[in-house]
């Protein structure tokens, strides 16, 4: 197998084990080039990516125009808090307006879910959803599984634990179709609060206890407390949080095994991870994360672009 | 039946050839190293390394080049082509580079080649080895240095050339494109 079987990125959920491995094994090779010291190859010299953001980012806005300009794309970039949004125009006009200065490729992060399925279907490009809503984040879960395959060289078979914030996160549903999709088993835990109301049905198991949840995974995801979310009150203070389900090193240092632990960022330190977890030299894979980061990006642009979307 | 170019002890004897003008041109081999392409050029390359390393009893830093990311068919071909490993452990800054394939053809891949190389520094002087050159057909203004041997080719047939370490035998055929077609 040597290409992609869907011409954009929507989400993990419409991609095939295979299209997964494939993109591990092209990112392996974008991992070398990024490690020399000329970084740049020319395949994309001939094709326009604009990255068009709803929300705000820095890493993942960051590394998708690293990305892209190690491939030699030339790049676009909007962000709605400065552009023609803000006079009333809709997804699809922004859209068709910048597609006819002929871009090939959009790169859209956007706070509705879907959003990227709607734009998929209406335009001539490749889309790839850099976050969508509460929905999917497909990049951070690939480039998660991708930093555990690093460390471990495979994924069949391991404990993966989702810890905090799952209700609000788009990297927990990407990641569960993620690691589930290359064999590995997933657990959730955080409050009750937030959980989603059946989440089982994806056939993840979920537990209301850190400590326990923790002695039986390989490998900790702690997603972040949304701040931004957190008006309604889903838990009574961000100190009983970091008390109750925050993973501090006295909770690693419990257990009689090594956990790897995983942050998509941006952390909020003291609250969800303590600092000494974050930048604890074994244990952390939080900028690992970071620099895999541009190699799968790398290998998601340049494995699309080879299949255009007509 | 494949036209045989090279077989068993030809092939052996224009192995040799090629590593002794190496060794003319090169001498000891003090500023010169060797980069095979891949897929299939490091093969080659490994197989001069070899006899070099037994005539001049010392290493030869010898690479492989992946050349997928910096094609010019990209996108103009049905599927992408899938990269292959690349490790070059040593610098080529003021080196002379002994660039290595097995099918020299249109000239595409050699160009596609000299541009990567050119991603891990400026060599003093760049040189191409081929063990078959399918003359007569270039697209670009590229000759080689050193030839295995020379082939008049027809654009729809092919060159097909064997090393033990993948195929199990060794050898250089020429396939009509009806024999090219069978064995897929």
């Amino acid at each position: 197998m040597s290409a992609l079987s869907v011409p954009h990125l929507l989400g993990i959920k419409h991609l095939t084990r295979e299209d997964i491995e494939l993109i591990f094994s092209t990112a392996d090779n974008f991992s070398t080039i990024l490690n020399r010291r000329i970084k740049k190859v020319p395949s994309l010299r001939d094709i326009t990516i604009a990255n068009i953001f709803f929300e705000n980012s820095t890493r993942t806005r960051i590394s998708f125009e690293l990305a892209e300009k190690r491939l030699s794309a030339d790049v676009v970039n909007f962000s709605a808090s400065s552009s023609s949004v803000k006079k009333g125009e809709t997804l699809l006009d922004t859209v068709n307006n910048i597609l006819a200065m002929k871009v090939d490729m959009v790169v859209m992060r956007h706070p509705h879910v879907g959003a990227c399925d709607f734009l998929a279907q209406h335009i001539k490009a490749n889309v790839v959803n850099a976050g969508d809503g509460t929905h999917e984040h497909p990049t951070q879960a690939l480039l998660d599984a991708f930093s555990i395959r690093q460390k471990y060289g495979k994924l069949e078979g391991m404990k993966i634990l989702i810890l905090g914030d799952i209700v609000h996160s788009r990297v927990a549903l990407s990641n569960i179709y993620c690691l589930q999709k290359l064999g590995a088993k997933v657990r959730l835990c955080g409050p009750p609060t937030l959980i989603p109301k059946n989440i089982e049905s994806l056939g993840v198991e979920v537990s209301y206890n850190v400590d326990e949840s923790l002695a039986w995974c390989d490998v900790v995801n702690v997603l972040r407390i949304q701040l931004e979310r957190q008006k309604d009150s889903y838990f009574p203070s961000l100190r009983e949080y970091a008390r109750y389900f925050g993973l501090s090193m006295e909770r690693l240092n419990k257990l009689d095994k090594h956990l790897t632990v995983l942050h998509p960022g941006p952390m909020n330190r003291g609250v969800e991870i303590e600092s000494k977890v974050a930048d604890h030299p074994n244990h952390s894979v939080i900028l690992h994360q970071v620099e895999n980061g541009v190699a799968i990006r790398m290998a998601v642009l340049y494995l699309l672009a080879a299949n255009p979307s007509d | 039946m494949a036209k045989v170019l090279l077989q068993g002890n030809q092939f052996e004897l224009t192995l040799n050839r090629l590593s002794a003008q190496l060794i003319e041109n090169h001498g000891d081999f003090a500023n010169t190293v060797l980069i095979g392409l891949q897929p299939r050029g490091i093969y080659l390359a490994l197989a001069l390394q070899k006899r070099l390393e037994n005539k001049l009893q010392k290493t030869i830093p010898t690479g492989r080049l992946d050349i997928t990311f910096y094609r010019d068919d990209f996108r103009r071909r049905d599927e992408p082509i899938l990269p292959s490993a690349l490790d070059i452990k040593f610098s080529i800054e003021g080196k002379n580079v002994v660039l290595i394939d097995d099918v020299f053809y249109t000239g595409r891949t050699v160009r596609s080649g000299l541009e990567a190389m050119l991603a891990f520094g400026r060599p003093a002087k760049v040189e191409l080895l081929v063990l078959v050159d399918r003359r007569y057909s270039r697209h670009l203004p590229i000759q080689a240095d050193y030839t295995g041997i020379k082939v008049d080719t027809r654009s729809n047939e092919k060159v097909k050339v064997k090393w033990p370490e993948i195929d199990g035998e060794y050898g250089v055929w020429q396939l009509t494109e009806n024999e090219s077609k069978a064995k897929e």
